[in-house]
């Protein structure tokens, strides 16, 4: 057989452009299973995250909702945390510091219950350094005061954004709720607030109840739900957002494989983000890696731009 | 159930009171969440571990239905374990919180109690040849008597705390609320090891807290043992 010069082939690029923050590859991880990242410094690879998306840092430190926080479901699960953290200056003076040269970019997910309290975080975080970007979560489903309420409802979401956005340069990013009857005007107006990119979608709300005890199996009766369970529903919401804004979507509700980042990828997102399928797999953005790139190798793609929302 | 692992990394550094985490073969790892186990024993020179449950969910089905030699991810050692044992020391085990605490027994030989309770015989699923430790004196209580003493682990521990050296207990929730108690009226230092649902079992997701003054500790990192008055445990 005579011998077939094979074309050079280039290696595919994973790099992409978030709304002005670069990264080297389009696989982040969502605010929240990782914590503060420094425990699972230790037992993973970061290199495979473009991002690392931290868990919500709120002005005060707020104490979380009251035990069982966590219940597994069919292909899922609830988690009910209330966004426990230590608060804005001890996440500055003990996490910040470690988190600065841990490869990825830094996203910081900001949280309150009023807009001066996102603005108050936002300010300190824009003078901090070595942070690459801030993520306003107006989503949460697992706290009564603030959080959802400023994502479910347009104007308040522009209000909150645009607030924000007066008081730090960082590229934004706006996580919206999918406890709404429509996602594209919520998003419309976190993209007129000027937001640089919108993640969605973050849990969706839901309950169970303990037959024993005759009683909600959550201490906060309800919580939000994430894994697998959810998403084509995360899909059709991102569809739906990629036809009505301009800036970048950053996709995620239960991937858990290079498939399930691709369809979102097809769907319209320009990157996507991985939470409760690292809890399975802590190793999962490898692997998600890994067949992004055969993908891409495959079908002779150089650049994830050439499939972006390519299935629309 | 009773399964032994090879592990002996985690089987080298293991202590009383740890635990590890039990990730689900690959045909579930995409919709299961790990699973967080006492250890019950190691053995230093095979590099085993063992893990005693009983089948209450799909994880623990999964795993008692594996084929001997099948592999299972594992993380561990992890959490916060039970200090040394000192003379005089009373063990309270309540139903599974064996598992933990035959570990404890099996970590020394001096002079030491256990009392091993649960509702009913068969719910006395440890082996009692792990029980048959030089210096331990063990009491079985079951509460329809059907093995042991009639009554419950509690009763029994009322009754033996005074002049305990110091207690270590795990078991239902009830229980250890009433060691709690119990100890602390008899001004004796308790080790309680708190179970709760867990996500990532290393601290960084925040889904395992157990009220403390002032806020919630971690069961996976600061716990699961913690100083009895360390935590609040409801009545």
């Amino acid at each position: 057989m005579n011998e077939t010069k094979e074309q050079p082939q280039n290696e595919p690029e994973l790099k992409i452009n978030l709304g002005g923050i670069i990264l080297n590859s389009p696989i982040l991880a969502a605010s929240g299973p990782l914590g503060y990242g420094h425990e699972y410094r230790e037992l993973i690879n970061f290199d495979p995250f473009g991002g690392i998306i931290v868990k919500g840092i709120s002005l005060e430190p707020w104490s979380g909702n009251p035990p069982p926080r966590l219940a597994e479901t069919a292909s899922g699960m609830l988690n009910a945390v209330g966004l426990q953290n230590p608060g804005l200056v001890q996440f500055m003076e003990k996490d910040l510091p470690l988190l600065r040269d841990a490869g990825p970019k830094l996203i910081v997910n900001i949280i309150g219950c009023t807009p001066d309290q996102y603005t108050g975080v936002a300010s300190r975080l824009d003078r901090a350094g070595g942070i690459d970007g801030l993520e306003i979560n107006i989503s949460c489903p697992n706290i009564k005061a603030g959080g959802m309420a400023f994502g479910t409802d347009p104007r308040s979401t522009y209000r909150v954004v645009s607030a924000v956005r007066r008081k730090t340069k960082l590229p934004l990013l706006v996580k919206l709720s999918p406890n709404v009857t429509d996602i594209s005007i919520i998003a419309r107006a976190a993209e007129e607030g000027g937001a640089d990119a919108i993640s969605l979608i973050n849990t969706l709300s839901g309950m169970l109840i303990d037959i024993d005890q005759k009683k909600p199996l959550l201490g906060n009766t309800f919580g939000g739900l994430s894994g697998p369970a959810i998403m084509p529903v995360a899909l059709r919401m991102v569809w739906q957002v990629a036809g009505e804004v301009k800036i970048p979507i950053l996709g995620m509700g239960g991937i858990n494989s290079a498939d399930d980042a691709l369809q979102f990828i097809m769907a319209g997102a320009r990157a996507v983000a991985l939470g409760t399928g690292l809890f399975y797999n802590p190793g999962l953005a490898e692997s998600i890696k890994t067949g992004l790139v055969k993908y891409m190798r495959k079908n002779n793609i150089n650049t994830l731009g050439q499939i972006e929302g390519i299935a629309r | 159930m009773r399964v032994t692992l090879y592990a002996p990394d985690i089987a080298r550094e293991a202590y009383p009171g740890q635990f590890v985490h039990i990730f689900m073969p690959p045909e579930h790892r995409d919709h299961m969440l790990p699973r967080p186990f006492s250890i019950f024993g190691t053995n230093r020179h095979t590099g085993e571990l063992a893990v005693l449950f009983e089948i209450v969910g799909r994880g623990t089905a999964l795993l008692a239905g594996t084929d001997p030699g099948s592999s299972w991810r594992l993380l561990g050692p992890l959490g916060r374990g039970f200090p040394v044992l000192q003379p005089g020391s009373l063990l309270v085990a309540g139903g599974m919180g064996i598992a933990p605490l035959a570990f404890l027994a099996a970590s020394t030989t001096i002079p030491r109690t256990l009392i091993y309770g649960a509702r009913t015989a068969d719910q006395l699923v440890c082996p009692r040849e792990n029980l048959e430790l030089p210096g331990l004196t063990v009491y079985e209580v079951t509460d329809d008597g059907s093995r042991g003493e009639k009554g419950t682990a509690v009763d029994l521990f009322s009754r033996l705390v005074e002049g305990a050296g110091a207690v270590f207990a795990c078991g239902p929730r009830p229980m250890l609320a009433a060691v709690r108690s119990i100890s602390n009226r008899a001004g004796i230092e308790a080790w309680i090891s708190v179970e709760e649902r867990m996500a990532c079992g290393i601290g960084a997701c925040l889904g395992c807290v157990v009220p403390a003054d002032g806020g919630y500790k971690q069961v996976c990192r600061d716990g699961p043992v913690f100083r009895a008055g360390e935590v609040i445990i409801d009545e």
